[in-house]
């Protein structure tokens, strides 16, 4: 081993160390920030490695700086005005963005190896390791193609650009989508033959297959969908790792995709679904108007927002559940607001935040911590969970299927066993909502009907406005 | 590096990651996912080493930049992003005196 070897493995070591630490510390609210930090100081320091490593043994020819520098720039530059601009709502598409990206990336890099064979790897090798090459540059493309086209498609239906064609909730899409996973095959295979033309086969079906499987999907389900291709990115890391010959890649690549998928887990259960009704059994709201006819509220008490306000000032503890309407309307600010007008006045307020509570897990607190609620005040399910009797006043706002009573008592309901927030426990329960339509699930909440839920209709910021003004003439929080 | 030996790094890669985020509580997640989102643009060292290793072939070396930028879109984008987030939880506590 020469010296630029050992240097370089040094480095790699390092960086791979830093990297499991890095994703190790983001898993501690404490030691996050610092974390992410670290992880990126551990990719720079890769590519410190790499770049070190060419100049010590080959060098790098100044055509190649150039094409370096360009692309290097030019992503940069993108992606942290991007990182910049994005407004903390639409955090979910912005990470389908990236990740779509990452899977390009990976695509490129096999077709490139594929259609110009890398000069000294290729020429003499013997059966088996080009063999081992094609089948790691087919995976790449297949993986990378289906992460970009399937990243895309969940981005544009997140930013409701792309809506659920109705002939994707037929049984057709699995007969299209198994068309495209054979014709892969085929491609991958003919590929392995040494047929190299058939890539652009490869290319094209697996990414018809990427959009097939993501567009029958529900925005409900889409945050899953984003965990898995997250885990893809890292797979199709993996099998570029493979293509080009770095450990490096391929641990970093695998971890990803480990990480990514235990993440993609715990999504699922916090939603009471499987990954496999996820991805195959389409979009849960076509589903359930269908078949388990949703039922007529028979109880409704709307109230306005005076009322609301009235009883608000003469709670001493109130539990705040907010939602997916919460996040649309982006009233995180005007929530702050009127919770800091009744902490003003003596009142108790916290958080309860529903596993899934927002667009993704954790995105409610995201968005809550952008509008300088205090991280004490945001309480898991189980541990708020046993505070809800002991509860004057509960205001839920935009959330639905998350405090559905039927979860508990209802074992014919689609939802039962799904973890909920107990709210109907506390003494008064305002639900402000836009209308009686039904949540992600489509499936009647029976929450509404009890006698000590008053729902005030309205939109998110306009009904917290109007409260803020209400209090205000009640006198709340100016002392 | 022989064909085996890269298999046990995918192997060991694999179970790191299983074993790393065991538990995260769920305030988490999206930052998680955000960064490891970003750590996925690892692919551009393999973009760096088609560049390198082009040797004057000029779509090659296309390629191989629209591969980087792709990549570094995807890191840069998303430690920045992740960042901001995490930002809002470590405020915290220095607003709360």
């Amino acid at each position: 081993m020469n010296l630029p070897v050992i240097i370089k493995f040094v480095i790699d070591l390092l960086a791979v160390l830093l990297l499991a630490l890095g994703i190790k510390g983001l898993s501690k609210v404490k030691s996050a920030r610092d974390a992410n930090r670290l992880a990126a100081f551990a990719m720079s320091l890769s590519v410190v490695g790499l770049l070190s490593y060419y100049l010590g043994t080959s060098g790098i020819a100044i055509q190649s700086w150039i094409w370096i520098i360009i692309g290097s720039i030019i992503g940069s530059l993108f992606g942290a005005i991007l990182a910049k601009k994005v407004p903390m709502t639409s955090m979910p598409e912005t990470v389908a963005l990236f990740n779509g990206c990452g899977g390009m990336s990976s695509l490129l890099v096999a077709l490139g190896v594929a259609i110009f064979p890398i000069s000294n790897s290729v020429e003499n090798l013997d059966f088996f390791k080009s063999l081992i090459n094609e089948v790691s540059i087919s995976v790449s493309i297949f993986v990378g193609a289906i992460t970009f086209t399937g990243s895309i498609v969940a981005m544009a239906k997140l930013q409701g650009w792309l809506s659920t064609p109705g002939w994707t909730q037929s049984k057709v899409r699995h007969f299209v989508n198994i068309v495209f996973a054979v014709a892969s095959l085929i491609a991958f295979f003919d590929l392995i033959n040494g047929n190299t033309s058939s890539i652009w086969l490869l290319v094209i079906v697996s990414s018809l297959l990427g959009i097939g499987v993501t567009l029958p999907i529900g925005g409900a389900d889409m945050p899953v969908v984003i965990s898995l291709l997250n885990s893809y990115s890292g797979i199709a890391a993996a099998a570029a790792g493979f293509v080009v010959d770095s450990q490096l890649l391929i641990v970093a690549g695998a971890m990803v995709g480990a990480a990514g998928l235990i993440l993609t887990q715990v999504m699922c259960k916090g939603m009471n679904r499987s990954l496999v009704s996820v991805l195959f059994g389409g979009s849960l709201s076509a589903q359930s108007t269908a078949s388990s006819g949703s039922g007529e509220y028979t109880n409704i008490t709307s109230c306005s927002v005076e009322e609301c306000a009235l009883t608000l000032e003469a709670a001493n503890k109130v539990i705040i559940v907010p939602g997916y309407g919460l996040a649309v309307a982006q009233a995180q600010h005007t929530l702050r607001e009127v919770t800091k007008k009744l902490e003003q006045n003596g009142i108790e307020v916290v958080y309860a935040i529903h596993p899934v509570a927002g667009r993704m897990p954790g995105h409610m607190n995201v968005l809550l911590a952008e509008a300088d609620v205090p991280y004490e005040q945001l309480k898991e399910m189980d541990v708020v969970n046993p505070d809800f009797p002991a509860t004057d006043v509960v205001l839920v706002l935009g959330a639905n299927d998350v405090v559905n009573p039927q979860a508990k008592n209802d074992s014919s309901s689609p939802l039962y066993g799904m973890p909920v927030l107990d709210v109907q426990e506390a003494r008064t329960v305002f639900v402000i909502k836009r209308g009686m339509s039904a949540g992600y699930s489509g499936i009647k909440n029976d929450l509404f009907d009890l006698p000590n839920t008053s729902m005030v209709f309205g939109d998110a910021k306009k009904v917290l406005n109007d409260l803020i003004g209400e209090l205000k003439d009640l006198g709340v929080g100016e002392k | 590096m022989s064909f085996i030996s890269l298999l046990w790094v995918l192997l060991l890669g694999s179970l790191l990651g299983l074993e790393l985020i065991g538990k995260v509580p769920p305030t988490l997640h999206t930052p998680l996912m955000s960064g490891a989102n970003a750590i996925s643009g690892i692919t551009m060292l393999a973009a760096l080493t088609l560049i390198v290793k082009a040797e004057g072939n000029i779509p090659l070396l296309i390629i191989g930049s629209v591969s980087l930028g792709f990549a570094l879109f995807n890191v840069v984008g998303g430690f920045f992003v992740t960042d901001r987030m995490l930002a809002m939880f470590s405020r915290k506590p220095s607003n709360k005196k």
